[in-house]
């Protein structure tokens, strides 16, 4: 048997031609990761064939974790949709919940009081810290640094987890916003305590970098690993820090300019080279940025109401129409596409989701480099299996 | 044995016990749990182990990834009807003795997503369930006391007799049946030796 021929009977019933060439003779290894596998983030399953450690090709496998949200929120009116919103990444539940409120407000063309939307600003990032926080310390578990680094993250976040119980009776399933506003008041207690979490914020993102940054097994493992090329990532739709890590200004807050993020001063990062050190680093520096922006609203939240005063609760029916409203989640771009007929309840909902199309890329990423880094390569992308599958 | 005996033996520096109650005591302080995450309530049982709640006070600080080497299974979020086969082969890998927690609505009854086409109604249709915790997500001090419990469970447990542990018992079923993907659902659409099929009377 020729070479050749061997190549071709290795790569019949692919789904693509090969990127990586398979080299010598020798038999590919075939590996199913998942679905139950410690490093996917949940249950996803990765088909990887390995010329020794090399992967020549991935075949991600969907679906585990496929829960029917878009029917059951067809069925349903609008606002009974708004606490499993909170189901689709479960990291991050407030701005779920801004989104989907977001496009609801678009179509039925309700107003939001200033008040509501500083609470809103100031919900969403802090949802963004603790997710970039728990992301790097997933990404370090996986790279071997068992536990510390995501026990420093998790601590973290079970002080901003308090704030969200206090103000919206759960820690992780908020079901806070409301179309036109806000479910309930901020108080001034509150506010306090969270000036307080705020301000202890730098220091833990001082000692994290301490930990992390300059760390030479960090930079070994993550530095020229898993390159995304600008040009591919604008053609494959990726948006968030793995699009800003690959050197692209993107952020719907200054793109589109939604809610009040036009008052605001703060920068965007920008990674250089497109690695998993990159996407690490800009998630770093968005914690840092969004900082600044909760300092900022803060200091300038306004008295108020929190509700629009003409926002129907019961019986709450749209006009015939179609909508679409998105913002910067932690994860990329969350958007909601919506079309009324008019009735209670949507005729179409559909959710953007950005951790399924920034996954998309994963195949491109990983052909070509160890099976060890896939894993990396992998938790950097940062996704929530809850968003994949819906 | 008499407890004020104990008491007053334990004053005179004579330490008794049984050996069932050195095996049981000894079996539930290290109980390792399953490193398998299934959705939302995985979050909750990761935040469990963390710095704040430190499930290692209660000897499960060490998640397996291998079910081999795990006593427990945190079956934490929505099963779907694509991944109960792998959770029942699982269940099926793990060496006795194996106590299963169902955590959350979702893996007890199908939660919220209940109406939908593709969420198993409860994993107990397929394997037995030792505790059931309820919440959407169960808090993390509501893990611990589901773990608190199964820790009572297997203290009360004897070495002979009918309320020994299961895999004391020759008769008791060590394997149970993967379901398959059928036409419309999983076939069988539930073990009925572990979970008979209810009777609805109208």
């Amino acid at each position: 048997m020729s070479l050749a021929e061997t190549k071709s009977e290795k790569v019949a019933g692919w789904n693509r031609p090969p990127v990586v060439e398979p080299d010598g003779e020798g038999e590919l290894l075939e590996v199913a990761m998942g679905p139950h596998h410690p490093s996917t983030h949940g249950v996803f399953r990765m088909d990887v064939a390995l010329d020794g450690e090399r992967v020549i090709r991935l075949k991600p496998v969907f679906g585990y974790l496929h829960r029917n949200h878009e029917k059951i929120a067809e069925g349903a009116s609008y606002l009974a949709s708004m606490p499993y919103t909170d189901r689709l990444d479960y990291f991050c539940s407030l701005t779920n919940n801004w989104a989907y409120a977001l496009a609801v407000e678009k179509l039925s063309g309700q107003e939001v009081p200033e008040r509501a939307e500083y609470i809103r600003v100031i919900l969403a990032e802090l949802t963004r810290i603790q997710n970039h926080a728990s992301t790097i310390g997933f990404l370090l578990q996986e790279m071997g640094a068992s536990g510390t680094p995501l026990m420093y993250a998790f601590r973290e976040r079970e002080k901003i987890l308090d704030l969200f119980e206090s103000l919206t009776g759960s820690r992780m399933m908020c079901n806070y916003m409301r179309f036109g506003g806000c479910r309930v008041d901020v108080s001034t207690a509150w506010l306090d305590a969270t000036r307080k979490v705020v301000a202890g914020l730098p220091g833990f993102i001082d000692e994290f970098e301490a930990l992390l940054t300059a760390n030479e097994i960090l930079m070994a493992r993550c530095q020229g690993v898993g390159i995304l090329k600008p040009d591919l990532a604008v053609n494959a739709g990726i948006s968030g820090p793995m699009l800003r890590g690959s050197g692209v200004n993107y952020d719907i807050r200054k793109v589109d300019h939604y809610g009040i993020y036009d008052r605001f001063k703060f920068r965007v990062p920008l990674g250089d080279h497109g690695d998993i050190y990159d996407r690490y680093m800009v998630r770093v520096l968005e914690m840092r940025e969004s900082i600044i922006i909760l300092d900022q609203a803060l200091r300038d939240i306004p008295a108020g109401p929190i509700m629009d005063p003409k926002a129907k609760i019961r019986g709450f029916r749209p006009k015939p129409g179609e909508a679409y409203g998105r913002i910067e989640a932690p994860k990329g771009e969350l958007g909601f596409y919506l079309i009324s007929d008019g009735g209670p309840n949507p005729y179409r909902y559909r959710v953007r989701p950005p951790s399924l199309i920034n996954l998309t890329v994963l195949e491109d990423m990983c052909l070509g480099q160890n099976v060890a880094d896939v894993v990396l390569i992998f938790g950097s992308v940062d996704i929530v299996l809850g968003e994949v599958d819906r | 044995m008499d407890q004020q005996l104990k008491i007053e033996l334990g004053k005179q520096g004579v330490f008794v016990t049984t050996i069932e109650e050195l095996y049981n005591w000894g079996r539930r302080s290290s109980v390792w749990p399953m490193q398998f995450g299934l959705a939302c309530c995985a979050i909750e049982m990761i935040a469990t182990t963390m710095a704040r709640y430190d499930m290692a006070r209660f000897g499960a600080e060490v998640f397996r990834p291998s079910p081999r080497q795990a006593d427990l299974m945190i079956v934490s979020g929505t099963v779907t009807k694509k991944m109960a086969p792998q959770v029942v082969r699982l269940y099926n890998q793990m060496a006795e003795p194996r106590y299963v927690i169902a955590m959350g609505a979702c893996a007890i009854s199908g939660g919220p997503f209940k109406q939908g086409y593709n969420v198993l109604k409860g994993i107990d249709r397929y394997i037995p369930v030792d505790v059931h915790i309820p919440g959407c997500p169960p808090r993390p001090e509501a893990l611990l006391q589901a773990f608190i419990t199964l820790q009572k469970k297997i203290d009360g447990q004897h070495l002979t007799g009918e309320d020994r542990p299961r895999f004391l018992d020759p008769n008791a079923q060590g394997e149970f049946s993967v379901p398959d993907q059928g036409e419309h659902d999983l076939e069988p659409t539930s073990n009925t030796g572990v979970w008979p099929v209810p009777i609805t009377i109208r």
